[in-house]
């Protein structure tokens, strides 16, 4: 038998979600050998538009560097700003940030799920899990006035207040998502399709994921309790009791496993929020002109992908003088390269999917076989049927 | 109303295409097909593949690396073909305007026959959008 090695490209004209990448795939027979990705794709020039807006301006823009992180930018990005004012929030507003960044987490880790579902073709359980996330989406639209991206935190505080008469209501939101998220772990931990399907699929050891600077749920798969929420803690996470997840086995389901039960934690961070919400005002104002001081700042989030990290560097004008964002998904890419190394073709969709890179399915891949001088092209949605059909 | 166009509007294939958008209109899309609002009892169906579509859902505001796709793909797709631009910014940009490697809007590329405005428009809104269309074809 000589050595025949296929080349599968995954998405050159891939028209993907917030970080659209494409990867080359060196495949013998079904398995997988080696990856090469390339990112670049779809690039907006965020971090240029940046310079030639003002500080009120930018807050727009750099929520829509992503939809579903949105929250977590634009805290990124204040805290920024507010460190190179020298502006001390008032307590109220950080308690209310920490709320929408829990939100945010709750609605982005059950999307997660529901798509891992419909990449390995139980799409039951993702139209159930679409279908109670609605309640979270309800939640962030009555507090912030839209469902995705919110435009909450503002320079100074945050935008709007959360009504007292409401808190029963959200609470009892709370209890809803607790009760069907118990019910969504009970299902994964147990049913045999999800277990065939992510058992032991796509490992990633501990010391590969730190030599590989994993970030997020993706790292804490693997292990590694790190999270920056409780290694240098922002706002008011360090008041607020939560445990940080990880679990050891590195593989897909393990990642399953540490959304679901940080989807708990969040429910509770939110509750205890809610419940000891200070008094106060919401927000010291920053004028729409206002200069901000010559000076540069780092800040760290924990979004719900992972590590966030946005530098500034100002030089006292009303806008920026140079932005920098590294988003999660970036961090996870090598990482999410030595997961797909030695897998079967057939489970690409839910090891990409098991890293949240919001993979849009109308991606496209072309086979070439590099003997026989053969192509043949498969899109996301033939290759998740490809996988569906293998596992059968 | 004559068989071709009542079996047309009554099964509208829908392909879902990401120009460069934050993702915040994409997952409203896909919000729209889930239980709470439910595009399928339109007939519609999400599709991966643009050989096998009637309608192309665009988001975002296309960036200079997808134009070339964005327009291979609708190439692709079979006659009689129709465009919705879901969001601020395939009509316009919206907030990326005057970025440099933007386009400012899906119809700078390609024919569009519905504008669903909003940022991001709710899924009722994209339900709204995609009814409309339907009844301008015929429905």
């Amino acid at each position: 038998m000589g050595k025949r090695e296929f080349t599968i490209h995954v998405g050159p004209q891939h028209p993907a979600l917030k970080e659209p990448e494409n990867f080359v795939f060196k495949v013998d027979g079904e398995y997988v050998v080696d990856v090469e990705p390339r990112i670049g794709y779809n690039h907006r020039g965020i971090e240029k538009a940046m310079e030639n807006r003002t500080y009120i301006q930018n807050l727009y823009i750099v929520e829509r560097v992503c939809g579903i992180c949105s929250n977590s930018h634009q805290t990124c990005y204040t805290q920024n700003v507010e460190e190179l004012l020298g502006m001390e929030i008032p307590e109220r507003a950080k308690y209310i940030r920490v709320l929408l960044a829990e939100l945010e987490r709750i609605h982005s880790h059950l999307l997660w799920l529901g798509v891992a579902a419909h990449e390995i073709g139980f799409d039951t359980l993702f139209y159930y899990i679409w279908r109670d996330r609605e309640v979270v989406m309800d939640m962030l639209e009555e507090i912030s006035g839209n469902r995705v991206n919110y435009a909450m935190p503002t320079i100074g505080g945050v935008r709007r207040d959360i009504a007292a008469d409401k808190i029963p209501k959200y609470l009892k939101m709370l209890d809803v998502l607790e009760e069907r998220t118990k019910f969504y772990k009970n299902i994964c931990a147990t049913e045999k399709t999800v277990l065939a399907r992510a058992d032991g699929v796509g490992f990633l050891s501990k010391e590969d994921a730190i030599r590989l600077n994993a970030v997020g749920p993706n790292l804490r798969a693997s292990g590694v309790a790190s999270d920056i929420r409780a290694d240098s803690p922002y706002l008011v996470y360090d008041e607020i009791p939560w445990n940080v997840i990880s679990y050891d086995s590195g593989d897909v389901f393990a990642n399953v496993l540490v959304r679901v039960d940080e989807t708990f934690e969040s429910v509770n961070i939110c509750r205890y929020c809610l419940e000891h919400l200070p008094d106060g005002p919401i927000r010291t104002i920053f004028s729409p002109l206002g200069k901000v001081p010559e000076g540069e700042a780092v800040s760290l989030v924990e979004a719900p992908r992972g590590e966030l990290i946005h530098y500034i560097q100002s030089r006292g004008t009303d806008k920026p003088y140079r932005y920098k964002i590294r988003a999660p998904t970036l961090g996870n890419i090598p990482a999410l390269c030595e997961k797909l190394r030695g897998g079967y073709i057939a489970d690409i969709p839910i090891v990409l999917a098991g890293i949240d890179p919001c993979f849009s399915c109308t991606d496209r891949m072309v086979f070439v076989d590099e003997d026989r001088d053969k192509r043949w092209e498969m899109n996301g949605e033939q290759l998740r049927r490809y996988g569906v059909e293998w596992y059968k | 109303m004559d068989i071709v166009t009542w079996a047309r509007t009554r099964s509208p294939w829908l392909i879902h295409f990401n120009a460069g958008a934050c993702n915040a209109c994409d997952i409203e899309v896909v919000a729209a097909i889930t239980p709470r609002f439910d595009l399928e009892r339109f007939g519609a169906l999400l599709k991966g593949s643009p050989r096998h579509a009637d309608v192309m859902v665009v988001t975002g505001s296309v960036s200079r690396q997808v134009r070339e796709r964005l327009k291979r793909i609708y190439e692709q797709m079979p006659e009689p073909k129709f465009v919705v631009a879901v969001g601020a910014c395939a009509i316009s940009g919206g907030v990326f305007q005057q970025c440099y490697n933007v386009m400012e809007g899906v119809d700078k590329v390609i024919p569009v026959d519905a504008y669903i405005p909003g940022c991001s428009p709710k899924p009722e809104a994209i339900l709204d959008g995609v009814v409309k269309l339907l009844k301008s074809a015929g429905y």
